[in-house]
């Protein structure tokens, strides 16, 4: 059974979180540059004398493959590499998965990841 | 521009310098001679720096509007130079410096530039061959040009920009010549104006011209919200901002030391002048900013450094260098009031030229009336200013001179645009505005054509640059 580690953190941290999975014994993961806004919403900047909402902030999406009884692990993981405590610190979800393949191989399941 | 001989007559006479050419170079002292290419070969040198203003000016309008629009604003200040510079030389030229005409309001001195095939052809000017005035005069004229584009960024159509460009070179800049630096009505008054580099006949003719373009095409999609309080729309890129405007502190060294005309022990106090004027417009904008705002915004305190420049470009020749740091300080301060103020009554420019150019050129040209100390050739005396003890009379003519060039520029570039606007259309679909006009209006992106697929053709990139979607 495979997992997907979702996490939406703050662009700075990706080093940090990069240093702690490899730690953790994970042997790849995929980040993406992504805006959004969560609980704390945008805030307003001033930019020659007139204001302006950033309404989408930049974070960083970090996508991890797992075994689904390392989720939890990996999860935990990240949330020790990350948190700041302040608001903004970002949110992580598992989402369970079908398959997966390594196209190099063909190899499927859990010997994909 | 300093010591204007207005005995020769102007352009037409064609006058032999004869001290220029080897041929006679033994009839006269050689120390003449040497002086006489020195004034041609600094005032080149000076000519060059002011073009490569034209980079600055590009730099700082490209990083003060988006991504998307950033090839159109490279265009526009590329071809407002191109253009601007043939238009001046087949007409504005002889519009500006040609035989009287008019009553001073006009003059006229046949198509093209009298002399400038022959190398030793006087301009009437000094020691100016015909070709080192024209060329200081053409980069004066692009850079009235080009002040223009930045206010319209973003919404004007790119062949209503170049057809404006053709007109304010061959004609309206002109006109303001032949009043002033022409020898014209201006010239002629009992106290006669005095504008040594042009805050107002180059910088304010600019400004107000950006002024009727802003205020006619209305203000880019989003700059105001559903309350009608101005939105700020970031520019892309600060640092091209930054760039461009000390690439126009070095051009500037170029405008003012220049303007003298000569290579003369009186050049590099003018480079002193204009160099402490702009520093203090620069730290007075960022520290009213500061305390205005709450943070030091990078963009206005490069508009304050061009304020302080633009205001010290007319007193540079009559004010001491302490005052020069007032004039500049006052420049920064005003700039950050006056960008505000048009935000505020909706009109939309997006990098501050009516400001920069407009406001603190009139600031500049009224300041010779206030802090005049030294005769700049154009005053024709000493402590003219009402702070030494000149009164109000210098006040009267440079009062009536922004107010003049104000009704001229505005009302001639006001008719141009307004015909513009109902014939060929001044401002893009708003489909090409919010789109960009970069693939609109020129076919490609600025950026980023490779970068997703590293160069490869693929098909998503080639369909931006098809018929259906050009403007």
């Amino acid at each position: 059974m495979l997992s997907l580690v979702t996490a939406v953190i703050k662009p700075y941290m990706v080093e940090a979180v990069n240093e702690a999975l490899k730690g953790a014994g994970v042997a790849g993961m995929t980040i993406t540059e992504v805006k959004g806004f969560g609980r704390q919403g945008g805030h307003t900047e001033t930019y020659r004398g007139a204001e302006y909402t950033v309404e989408f902030v930049p974070k960083v999406k970090v996508e991890v493959l797992v075994a689904t009884e390392d989720a939890d692990t990996i999860a935990g993981v990240i949330v020790a590499a990350t948190q700041t405590g302040k608001i903004g610190d970002g949110k992580i979800w598992i989402t369970p998965l079908a398959q997966a393949t390594r196209i190099r191989t063909g190899e499927m399941g859990i010997d994909a990841v | 521009m300093r010591r204007k001989l207005l005995a020769v007559p102007a352009i037409s006479g064609a006058v032999v310098l004869a001290m220029a050419a080897p041929a006679y170079a033994q009839e006269i002292p050689e120390g003449v001679a040497s002086q006489v290419i020195l004034d041609n070969i600094w005032v080149m040198l000076a000519g060059v720096l002011v073009f490569f203003m034209q980079a600055g000016f590009a730099l700082v309008e490209a990083g003060l509007t988006r991504a998307k629009n950033v090839g159109n604003i490279m265009m526009k200040n590329l071809m407002d130079c191109m253009a601007g510079v043939l238009a001046f030389a087949v007409v504005g030229y002889s519009i500006g410096f040609g035989e009287e005409a008019l009553g001073g309001w006009f003059s006229w001195g046949g198509l093209g530039i009298p002399g400038v095939n022959d190398a030793d052809a006087s301009s009437g000017y000094l020691n100016l061959s015909s070709s080192t005035f024209f060329f200081f005069q053409a980069a004066f004229a692009a850079t009235a040009a080009t002040i223009v584009s930045g206010a319209m960024a973003e919404r004007t159509k790119f062949k209503s920009y170049f057809f404006y460009s053709l007109v304010i070179t061959a004609l309206i800049y002109p006109v303001i010549l032949a009043w002033t630096w022409g020898g014209g009505w201006l010239a002629q008054r009992e106290y006669p104006f005095s504008d040594f580099a042009g805050s107002t006949i180059v910088h304010a003719t600019g400004g107000w011209c950006a002024l009727m373009g802003a205020l006619i095409l209305g203000p880019r999609i989003g700059k105001y919200g559903a309350d009608g309080k101005p939105r700020a729309i970031p520019g892309h890129n600060i640092a091209y901002v930054v760039l461009g405007a000390l690439v126009l502190f070095i051009g500037w060294f170029g405008f003012n030391p220049g303007s003298e005309l000569a290579a003369d022990m009186y050049v590099p106090q003018l480079a002193v002048r204009t160099l402490v004027a702009g520093c203090a417009g620069a730290i007075v904008a960022m520290m009213l900013n500061w305390v205005k705002d709450g943070k030091p915004d990078v963009s206005m305190a490069a508009n304050g450094l061009l304020a302080g420049l633009v205001a010290i470009t007319a007193p540079v020749g009559a004010v001491s260098v302490g005052s020069a740091v007032i004039i500049g300080a006052v420049g920064g301060f005003i700039v950050v009031l006056s960008v505000a103020f048009f935000d505020r009554i909706k009109i939309d420019d997006p990098v501050g030229a009516i400001s920069v150019h407009g406001v603190c050129g009139t600031w500049g040209t009224l300041s010779v009336a206030l802090f005049a100390q030294y005769d700049d050739a154009f005053l024709g005396r000493e402590d003219a200013g009402l702070f030494y003890g000149g009164g109000l009379d210098q006040m009267w003519t440079q009062l009536i001179f922004v107010g003049a060039a104000f009704i001229w520029v505005a009302g001639a570039s006001g008719l141009l645009f307004l015909a513009i606007k109902h014939t060929i259309g001044l401002r893009v679909t708003p489909e090409e505005e919010m789109a960009g006009l970069d693939i609109e209006e020129h076919g490609s992106p600025g950026y980023g054509l490779d970068t997703v697929t590293g160069g490869l053709p693929v098909l998503g990139a080639a369909s931006a640059t098809t018929p259906s979607m050009t403007g």
